[in-house]
């Protein structure tokens, strides 16, 4: 339920952000849609509020609280494309709904459940299949939030040399992308990344 | 880590599930809660006042008092509350900072008391945020000036065994110490008067003897006038040798204002007498002679506002200048308008330019002395707009040099500003300290964690708990965060010092490969922080040599790193070599394609484990080398 307080004027974007009071569903409405339980939606939703108190998480805010966890490489590119992925209806902002639906998945899903999401980080323009643009875009995010100071020197042609090794796994029939189905079956077939995908089981 | 978003970290930990299928190294494993339990509320009494809140949100800030377990000391059993013999007010600070990230000041405290508290809660004062720092720093300034001045009225306390000399500054600089320094002060001063008078009567016409024209006093009674000067000046010479002699820093009395001033007043009779009745520099000598007015600023030593008017005028200085700069450019417009304006009239004042800048300077004033007037009506009508326009050019400058003068009479501005920037350059020291402090604890800790997840396969319950209670697990969870990262994109954090040297021998490219000798195995520690363990210094000597090393490897102390193989790119011979995770810790070497090879020495009985209890499996190590080297 959006209540929007009158805008004073409509020019000044984060004045009317902060005009925007968005109060989520219910506990029960929540806890049917995701897998949480009640006391860790409650946690959730605590943490969330405290740091946007008008109940929703623009970019630029999602930005600033991701890079503090990342103090020495550049994080933005990459919290661009989480955002992307946790902002399903292309608003703009992220709900609290959005942001807990989108945890539930990614914690408390199945395995392919969470090979979808990832797919869907990945697929930049939703389009069904991860093109060497596409990946080699967020091979480079990632690799920007190790920022300048690594062990060994980054060479600028690591982040290629990795999304090429990708492709090369990835890559079934070898016509330049990569679908979710594709994807899905060379996941499974890899012990490494099924075992790295339950490992934040615990987070919550 | 800012731990104002410390409640995000499951979030960001959830988000690295985007790296898992493009990692192709396995991850290290997480940090688990060992005592996982609920969120709980707890009581904090503070002088009878009870707070209540999360234990989350105290543990955000681990190195403070409320976050640590520091608190447990403060623990009382039978109302199971932590109770606090400390002000309740300054307390609703603390405690917001915690709850909001953002600590503030509480106006209404006064400074030292809130000073205190934050120092009982280990909070640096340094984090205040901008709304309240600037008023915080105020406070501070306000206070420590306080303070100094009550440490300039007891500087005036005899120190015991002061020599000679030392005595006779204190009494040159603080008359009110002692009885002859008051004399001394009174006599100078009086001196400096008699002299300043006698310059003045000198020139005083005083009584003509009938036949002759009207002579000043000076000239009439030559002698005794030459005798008070003498007097006065052998005072004052007498006076700045003993300033002199007693001057702890000789060099820097002599560039002092007030001794200039002093050599200024007492040269001209030097002069003088050397110089005697030379026609050709009699009119010299004269001009010699008003430098006897200088005398007149010895005063300033005996009175404050003299003092106070003269850095008012230094640090007025760029305004004066801006007001005689607006003043020299309306002078010249205006007596060029006039020029030209009167050259037309009649027997004209105005000859020429310069010639009518005295009549700007005077109509400006708004003094109008009258002895140049215009005649022609431009020249009247330019007149009065001048005349108006002066007295805004002069309006302008002199509040603010009054309201400077105001400012200093109450505060020492420089001071304070240099105080102030010093403060803020520690200021900014402080937050980036703190801010590369957070990469470098993870660089720090890494080892340390990864020591504990070995501990952790080799089930050593008690090393593990020692070792990990040292970090909170916020700390431990954003570290495994950073550690996936690593192995996601296959390289490793470093800090600045690591990354230029890695970067140079990069370029070198050249090593001793075969040396595992000890001394340069100890060379080698020196190179890369990262591999340098903080913890367990044991002395190389102990450590048993590896049974193969085909190309010189850094050694590693005591402890292994758990997770990755790393190869190196360039035949460099210098690496760390990882194990995995799922892989107890175990001795390998290996020849062939991949220079690298593992040393490992065993532990310093404190901390146990490992290699030698595990012969190494070959098979599955190449193996994994060789998928690593698929990268």
């Amino acid at each position: 339920r959006k209540k929007l307080l009158p805008v004073h004027d409509s020019v000044e974007d984060d004045f009317e952000l902060s005009t925007v009071c968005h109060r989520p569903e219910g506990l029960d409405k929540l806890q049917e849609q995701t897998k949480f339980t009640k006391k860790e939606l409650q946690v959730l939703y605590r943490g969330f509020k405290n740091e946007c108190p008008s109940g929703v998480v623009n970019e630029e805010t999602f930005k600033t609280i991701y890079s503090k966890f990342f103090p020495q490489g550049d994080s933005g590119a990459y919290a661009h494309f989480l955002f992307e992925a946790f902002d399903t209806n292309k608003n703009g902002s992220v709900s609290f709904e959005d942001f807990v639906i989108g945890l539930s998945i990614i914690l408390r899903g199945t395995i392919n459940d969470r090979l979808n999401w990832a797919f869907n980080l990945y697929d930049l323009n939703k389009d069904g299949c991860i093109t060497k643009e596409e990946m080699m875009d967020i091979m480079k995010s990632i690799y920007d939030m190790m920022g300048k100071y690594t062990y060994p020197c980054m060479q600028d042609e690591a982040p290629r040399e990795h999304v090429e090794s990708f492709f090369q796994k990835m890559d079934r029939n070898n016509d330049g992308v990569v679908t979710i189905d594709e994807f899905i079956e060379s996941c499974q077939k890899d012990e490494n990344i099924m075992q790295s995908m339950q490992l934040f089981d615990n987070v919550i | 880590m800012a731990s104002g978003v410390a409640a995000w970290l499951p979030f960001a930990r959830a988000a690295a599930i985007g790296w898992m299928p493009v990692a192709n190294m396995p991850m290290p494993i997480a940090p688990t809660e060992k005592n996982k339990r609920a969120d709980e509320l707890i009581v904090l009494n503070v002088s009878g006042r009870r707070f209540e809140t999360w234990r989350n949100t105290l543990d955000r800030y681990p190195d403070t008092l409320l976050g640590s377990s520091e608190k447990e000391f403060f623990y009382n059993e039978e109302t199971k509350e932590y109770f606090f013999d400390r002000d309740a007010d300054v307390f609703r600070a603390v405690l917001n900072f915690y709850r909001t990230g953002k600590l503030h000041y509480p106006r209404s405290e006064c400074i030292t008391s809130y000073d205190e508290e934050l120092s009982f809660f280990g909070i640096i004062p340094e984090i205040i945020g901008d709304c309240c720092y600037e008023e915080y720093k105020d406070r501070r300034r306000e206070n420590q000036e306080r303070l100094m001045d009550d440490d300039e009225d007891k500087k005036d306390a005899k120190l015991p065994n002061m020599t000679f000399r030392e005595t006779m500054w204190r009494a040159f600089e603080n008359p009110h110490t002692s009885t002859m320094a008051l004399v001394f002060y009174y006599v100078t001063g009086f001196f400096i008067a008699i002299s300043v008078l006698t310059n003045v009567v000198e020139t005083v016409p005083c009584g003509a003897t009938p036949n002759t024209k009207e002579v000043t006093c000076g000239d009439r009674y030559t002698v005794a006038f030459f005798c008070m000067d003498t007097a006065c000046v052998l005072i004052f010479t007498v006076e700045y040798l003993m300033r002199l002699f007693a001057a702890p820093s000789r060099y820097r009395f002599m560039r002092s204002v007030m001794s200039i001033i002093d050599v200024v007043a007492i040269l001209p009779y030097y002069i003088g007498l050397v110089m005697t009745d030379n026609e050709d520099v009699s009119g010299a000598f004269v001009t010699l002679r008003v430098f006897r007015v200088f005398r007149i600023f010895k005063f300033s030593r005996h009175s404050q506002g003299l003092r106070i008017l003269g850095y008012t005028l230094k640090s007025c200085a760029s305004e004066l200048g801006f007001l005689l700069f607006s003043l020299t450019m309306a002078i010249i417009i205006f007596a060029t308008v006039m020029f030209y304006a009167e050259k037309g009239s009649t027997s004209s004042k105005f000859t020429s330019i310069p010639a009518s800048f005295w009549y700007t300077i005077v109509t400006m004033t708004t003094l109008g002395y009258g002895d140049m007037v215009p005649k022609t009506i431009a020249g009247k009508i330019f007149g009065s707009i001048c005349s108006l326009s002066g007295v805004l050019v002069i309006a302008l400058p002199v509040p603010v040099i009054v309201s400077n003068f105001s400012r200093i009479y109450h505060q020492n501005q420089r001071a304070d500003k240099r105080r102030a920037q010093k403060m803020q350059k520690a200021r900014l020291a402080r937050i980036r300290i703190s801010k590369t402090g957070s990469s470098n604890a993870f660089l720090h800790s890494k080892r340390n964690g990864l020591f504990s997840e070995a501990l952790e396969l080799t089930s050593s319950i008690e090393e593990e708990q020692h070792l990990s209670k040292n970090q909170s697990l916020l700390e431990s969870q954003h570290h495994h965060l950073l550690h996936c990262l690593e192995k996601t994109t296959n390289h490793e954090f470093a800090d600045e010092l690591c990354y230029e040297q890695s970067y140079l021998e990069g370029a070198l490219q050249s090593y001793p490969s075969q040396s595992p000798s000890l001394s340069s195995q100890e060379g080698m520690t020196g190179t890369c922080c990262t591999r340098h363990t903080k913890r367990n210094h044991a002395p190389l000597p102990n450590s048993s040599i590896p049974t193969c090393a085909l190309s010189h490897t850094h050694p590693h102390h005591n402890l292994q790193e758990l997770s990755t193989i790393h190869i190196q790119p360039l035949n460099t011979s210098r690496s760390s070599l990882n194990m995995r995770v799922d892989e107890p810790a175990r001795l390998n070497c290996q020849s062939g394609t991949i220079t690298t090879a593992i040393i490992s020495i065993p532990t310093p009985p404190a901390t146990t484990p490992e290699s030698d209890a595990h012969p190494p499996p070959p098979g599955p190590t190449l193996q994994n080398v060789v998928k690593v080297s698929a990268l």
